[in-house]
Formats: structure tokens, sequence, C-alpha cells
């Protein structure tokens, strides 16, 4: 079973219906009992990295999460559910993120050049092409060129040990990161087609 | 760099999709759930679903169908049509929609806009908009496009942006349903008067039209319905076509 975080952030609606389209049996919970019991971990996420961090210590899965990933479960972070992951963000002030993976969540903005800044929309909105850099369990059905859904206007810098894929936005985008058992897509496969069912699939089939 | 894209929208009514020329002459086209998945098939980069019902009977169906919808296709999906208060975006955002477009409900009620970005992000909130010329003006029509409502549509446009929209899907009247082209004049208007991403809607008649549309960088989306509810352009086919052309696309 796959246990899809709930902790009040965001819209599962395309999440869960996405998993249950690939036949696999998914829970939304808030449990720890039944996150301990889960194959999978999916941490989602939509809104301010604030906020998330603070419903996920208010409800204690900050730790249960964490102790799990430390096990060696397999989870996946999607879009903020991904930016949590990292050390710390700057999305509003600094705040402390789950510290899975080294890095830091930084405004896309601020890393653009002058041209790009008049250029560009930010948020980043839309569908962009992935550039695979390393191979994973998780894009092993995923190809450079393949196109997937971003909707956000931080991306998670100085992380190039555990970069697997980016997408160019006037910068290399963190697309998706992977650090042994923990991974994350900026990105949001629910949205992006069947490039994103196959990236859910290669998920559920990870220490399977 | 992210792709421009192509959108159709459905208007549902009663459970329906139908497409009238003008605002008017209402005619049944399909299934919506079918539809849904043809342009999921054929390289839709996202769909709008627009509620035309007037019933509440209507507006079950309408639920039913995009919770239907929802379920089976996985792109980004923009819901509009009687959205007035943050309850109808907390309506349809659990029934599957990731967007919310609103037209006539923060004409009424232009707090609309701001309530609903602080709850949901501005992502989540297209402000749609309905412009006719009147007196070499462009200006914002309600009630589908029947009641001039003397609103100046650029500055319509700037006052979404600033409360919170993070989208706007500009219709043109004067060109809807008349398949001769987009109304370039009017978006480049648009486009120069604000940021965020400008969804172009109405005239739509041939692929190059949207060829036409895309040289004009300010653009972000073309939508249309009609052309490609009737197949007599399909999607798959439009984007390579757009693709040759230099347009960056999603294929």
């Amino acid at each position: 079973m796959i246990a899809v975080i709930d902790y009040g952030v965001g819209n599962l609606f395309s999440l869960v219906s996405s998993l249950r389209y690939l036949g696999l049996d998914a829970e939304v919970t808030g449990d720890a009992e039944k996150i301990g019991a889960a194959d999978r971990i999916i941490l989602p996420g939509v809104g301010a990295f604030a906020d998330a961090m603070a419903k996920l210590r208010q409800t204690g899965l900050d730790e249960v999460v964490t102790g799990q990933a430390e096990a060696g479960k397999p989870l996946l972070g999607i879009c903020l559910g991904m930016q949590v992951l990292f050390d710390t963000s700057l999305e509003y002030g600094e705040h402390r993120g789950l510290g899975l993976i080294p890095g830091r969540v930084a405004p896309i903005l601020d890393d653009l050049s002058p041209a790009d800044r008049a250029a560009l929309k930010i948020p980043h909105m839309g569908w962009n092409r992935l550039e695979i850099v390393r191979d994973c369990p998780l894009l092993r059905y995923s190809r450079t060129g393949d196109y997937v859904y971003y909707v956000h206007s931080y991306y998670a810098r100085d992380c190039a040990d555990s970069v697997a894929a980016v997408s160019e936005y006037g910068i290399p985008i963190t697309g998706a990161v992977v650090r042994g058992n923990v991974m994350g897509t900026q990105f949001h496969p629910e949205k992006s087609g069947e490039t994103g069912l196959r990236i859910l699939k290669a998920f559920s089939e990870i220490g399977g | 760099m992210i792709s421009k894209r192509i959108i159709p929208c459905l208007d549902v009514r009663d459970g329906r999709v139908v497409k009238g020329k003008n605002f008017e002459g209402i005619q049944d086209v399909s299934d919506p759930v079918e539809l849904a998945r043809y342009y999921n098939e054929t390289g839709a980069d996202e769909l709008v679903f627009y509620d035309i019902t007037a019933s509440v009977e209507g507006r079950g169906l309408f639920t039913d169908v995009l919770r239907r919808v929802a379920s089976q296709i996985f792109i980004p999906l923009t819901v509009g049509g009687g959205i007035n208060t943050v309850e109808d975006f907390d309506r349809v955002l659990k029934c599957g929609a990731d967007k919310v477009s609103v037209n006539s409900g923060a004409i009424r009620n232009p707090d609309l806009i701001g309530q609903a970005a602080r709850k949901y992000g501005n992502q989540c909130v297209v402000l749609s908009m309905d412009v006719k010329r009147v007196d070499g003006m462009f200006r914002i029509f309600a009630k589908g496009g029947r009641e001039d409502t003397g609103i100046d549509a650029i500055e319509w446009a700037k006052r979404g942006e600033a409360s919170g929209a993070g989208e706007l899907v500009v219709n043109s009247i004067d060109t809807d349903g008349v398949k001769g082209g987009f109304d370039l004049e009017m978006l480049d208007a648009m486009a120069a008067a604000v940021q965020i991403p400008i969804i172009a809607s109405g005239g739509a008649g041939k692929r190059e039209d949207f060829a036409e549309l895309f040289c004009h960088s300010g653009v972000d989306a073309g939508l249309a319905a009609s052309i490609f509810h009737y197949k007599e352009v399909v999607i798959t086919d439009l984007k390579r076509y757009l693709r040759e052309q230099g347009v960056e696309m999603r294929l």
C-alpha cells in the first residue's frame, strides 16, 4: 500500500485518482501506524513552505516521515512535498525543512539574469521539457524530452549530488531529485499525462 | 523553456457538452467524458470546463461530470461558470479541478479574486473575461456577453492581476465563433498591461490562426471549442504543424 500523507495541505484528488488508475492501492492518511505499515510513502504539498512544515510538526508527521525514510522506506515528495525534503527554504524568511536531502530552496527570480527576469513569468507554470542527468529507478520509464507540468516560484538548489532531472527556465530548474530511497519531483506527475503516470508507476516498483 | 499550450474548452450544460456561436444558438455536441478522453489522447495540454447550467440539477450533473473526468484524465483541469464565492472554489476543487476561473462572480464581487488567491494560491485563480469593442475601447461584458458593464477591459485585467489572479483567459466577443482568427490587437494590448500568462480565446478557425497567435510572444496559450469538437482541427496535427513553425510544443 502507498500511504499518501494527509497533513491538510493541498488537493489530493488527482494524485489518489492517478494511483488508483494505475491499479495501485493508495490510502490518504495521517495515521502513524498506517504509514508505518505502508510499503511506500508519498508526501504531497501545495502552498507555502512554512505552513507545510508547521502542519507537519503540529501533527508529528515530520518525525514519522523522517523516521520511515531513514529506515529505508521509499519516499516520494511532490512539488512542495519535494521542497520540504531539503535542509532549508528561503520562502518568506528562512525555514528549516526535513533535512533528508542536502540543499536549499530559493526563489527562481533571484537567480535569473536581468534579461530573463523581464522576459520570464513567475510562477514557472506549464509544461516543460525534462532533461535527465542521472539514471535512477524513478525515471526508468522516462526519457529526456518528456514534458512535465510545473507550477512553482521557488526551486531547489545547491543539491548537485541528488539532482536526477532538470528543466530549463532561464536557469536549470531542479525537476527530480533522488538520494537513495528518498525522491522528489518539483513537477506534478499526477498532472503530467502519460509521462507522469509512468513516473508514479516507476515509484510503485521501487523496493518492491 | 515552457511550451505554448493548446486548450480545448468544453461548455457543459445538463451533463452534455454544447456549443453556441457568438454566445447564442446553443447546440448539443457530445458526452463530456468521452470528449475529454479524446482530447487527452490527442495531446491537449489542459482542459477547460465551463458550467453553463442554470438549474440546481444541472449543477449536480456538472460536478459529477467533473469528478468522472478528473479521475481518468491526468492533465490540468480548469473549471469555470457559476463561481461566485470561495465555497464555489472549494466545491469544484474537491471534485478534481486544479484551477478555477471566475468571470461574472468577480465583476459582482471583485474581492473574490483576492479571497480565493489567499486561500488557494494565485496559480489556482484564473480571471476570465469577455471583451468587446465599444466606441473604440475594450469593454468587459457580463451575462454571457449580453451586458456591457462599462468596465475598461485593460484596467480590469491589471486590477485582477494585482488582486491575485494567476492567469487570464481573454475571450473576444468580436471574433468569437467567426473563425477568422484571434483578436490579436486586443491580445497585444492585454499582454502589454500584465505579466501573468494569457490564454487567448475566440476566433480560431484553422491551424494558421494559432501560428499567427504564437508570433505574439505575450500569449501563452490558445483556447478553442468548436473547431476541436467537430475535428476541423485535430490537436495532434495542429501541434506538429506549430512545432514545424518553430513554436515550442509538447508532443
